[in-house]
């Protein structure tokens, strides 16, 4: 699949299920290949497993059955210090940031620095967070300002600038314009695109509802309805489809554009 | 109505009391199976402390927290319990005209039991409902995923050196409470009830052994040990937004109360075991 892109995969995800209590299935099958260096927009309704999926694929949760790949290695059968330390190649951006409310925001970007970079001396650290805070877009005057003194604005772009902060290959974003007005919404979209452009070879996940967002930024789509992948392919398969489910979805996508 | 039969009764009785063994049991099975949990939380994080990377600023913080924080009201309740015990033993001892024991006597139930137990319970309620809401509040915005993300392990950073903290802190905060308990209970018998000063010290310094003071300091590193696992688990495993939070603080405070009280008893009985078996002249007292 990822193959229409011409790329190899960042993620290979075969037959992969899951359920929480033996009976029911949230995701029922999933197979799904992630493009690497591509925007891949996984899109559904709410309930269809989205969160699900990604947290498999960030290894929060192990797959009842199936395989995952992630950038080559297979992260199922990891131990707790192998997965702690493969993370450390994902940045991630929560649906409400998800910052320490008890670290300012350039304290937010530097805490995973100082877990991981060692050698670099405070003053280094704290550098390099605030180069990615700009990149960001927050300014300079609400560096030092906790969580709770930010908008909702302010602490995406902090949150955006803490998952960068290790200079990721798998950026991971979850519902990151849920909650937000249209005029943020384009800012984080835009921001989802700079931040992919920012390093070569960076592969970006998005999980979103909203298909506009999906056709803006996304390389590559994957709707999942009801713990499958209903349909993967790039931006224009979508418009091409004929699978009711997808056409309704792009319609009112669409409609929306 | 029509009258039943021995037949029927036995059988209502029967199934009666097969309901109440089965609930007796599931209750007893969910007891075991939450106490197996909460023990492998915290010989995980216990042995995790030990793993790079070291976590000692995070120690320190939580030490002063846990520690620091409490000297205050540590010392206060100290005060006033050493002075009523004081004076209820006073009471009583004075009947049989032994008020020259009331040092001793006092020293001894402060520093073995008093002193731990109600240092334990003033700390669980202060400290351990603080690392179960924080910790709840953690999980329920996404914090310790975040974590978890980031590739740090949630359990070495955050629960690791809250658990030693309190190992380390209880008993120094016993400590402080023993000594001011002692000075309570002497404001009360030499400067307000006027006994004789020389002979409150000699018969507390003949009665009162160090292995007395130890057992408490003991017995309160092992309480610190059983409010931070409890608490820190209840929080770590939070579930459901901002009741969930509520409910895990509520649970862990009151789960880590009842251990500190019902394990003093048998923290006593063990310990006073150890000491029959190793020391079998009895010296302690």
């Amino acid at each position: 699949m990822a193959a229409a892109l011409g790329s190899e995969a960042a993620v290979e995800i075969k037959d992969l299920k899951k359920s929480f209590d033996g009976k029911d299935y949230v995701l029922n099958g999933i197979d799904l290949e992630i493009p690497k260096g591509r925007i891949t927009v996984i899109i559904g309704f709410s309930g269809t497993g989205k969160s699900v999926l990604l947290k498999h694929i960030l290894g929060l949760l192990k797959p009842t059955s199936g395989e995952i790949r992630v950038l080559g290695r297979e992260i199922g059968g990891m131990g707790v210090e192998e997965l702690t330390r493969f993370r450390q190649q994902y940045g991630m951006l929560f649906q409400y940031a998800a910052l320490f409310d008890d670290m300012s925001a350039v304290d937010n970007v530097v805490f995973p620095i100082r877990e991981h970079r060692r050698d670099l001396t405070k003053e280094q650290m704290r550098g390099i967070a605030r180069e990615k805070l700009k990149q960001s877009g927050l300014d300079e005057k609400h560096f030092d300002k906790l969580p709770a003194e930010l908008s909702g604005g302010m602490r995406k772009r902090v949150g955006l600038a803490r998952a960068l902060a290790l200079d990721p290959d798998l950026m991971i974003y979850d519902e990151p314009t849920t909650g937000l007005d249209p005029v943020l919404t384009e800012m984080v979209d835009n921001l989802i695109v700079s931040t992919h452009n920012l390093k070569q070879g960076t592969t970006s996940v998005v999980v979103s509802h909203d298909l506009y967002a999906a056709f803006r930024i996304g390389h590559y789509i994957a709707m999942l309805n009801n713990g499958k992948v209903l349909l993967a392919g790039t931006p224009q398969d979508f418009l091409d489809s004929e699978i009711e489910l997808v056409r309704k979805f792009v319609a009112k996508g669409v409609h929306k554009a | 109505m029509k009258a039943m039969t021995y037949g029927e009764l036995r059988g209502k009785v029967n199934h009666a009391i097969d309901g109440a063994a089965v609930f007796a049991w599931k209750r007893l099975e969910g007891v075991i199976l939450a106490t197996g949990e909460v023990m492998t939380f915290a010989i995980y994080s216990v042995r995790a402390f030990f793993a790079r990377p070291r976590r000692f600023d995070e120690l320190l913080n939580h030490m002063e927290f846990i520690g620091n924080k409490s000297v205050f009201i540590i010392a206060l309740s100290g005060l006033f319990t050493g002075a009523a015990l004081s004076y209820q033993i006073y009471l009583g001892f004075k009947l049989v005209n032994a008020t020259s024991l009331v040092g001793p006597t006092v020293a001894l139930g402060i520093t073995r039991e008093l002193g731990p137990v109600l240092t334990g319970l003033i700390v669980a309620a202060r400290a351990g409902g603080a690392m179960a809401a924080r910790l709840g509040t953690m999980r329920v915005s996404e914090q310790i995923d975040a974590l978890e993300v980031m590739g740090v392990e949630p359990r070495q950073y955050l629960v690791s050196p809250r658990i030693v903290a309190s190992v380390l802190t209880m008993p120094l905060l016993t400590g402080i409470f023993d000594f001011v308990a002692m000075f309570g209970s002497w404001l009360l018998c030499v400067q307000v009830l006027e006994m004789d000063e020389a002979a409150f010290f000699d018969r507390t310094q003949l009665w009162l052994q160090p292995s007395h003071i130890n057992e408490g300091l003991f017995k309160a590193a092992v309480f610190g040990l059983f409010f931070s696992a409890v608490c820190t688990h209840r929080g770590f495993t939070t579930k459901g937004g901002a009741a969930g939070v509520g409910n895990s603080t509520n649970r862990g405070v009151v789960l880590s109360m009842v251990l500190i009280i019902v394990s003093d008893f048998f923290l006593t009985s063990l310990i006073n075991f150890f000491y029959a078996v190793t020391d079998p002249t009895g010296g302690r007292g």
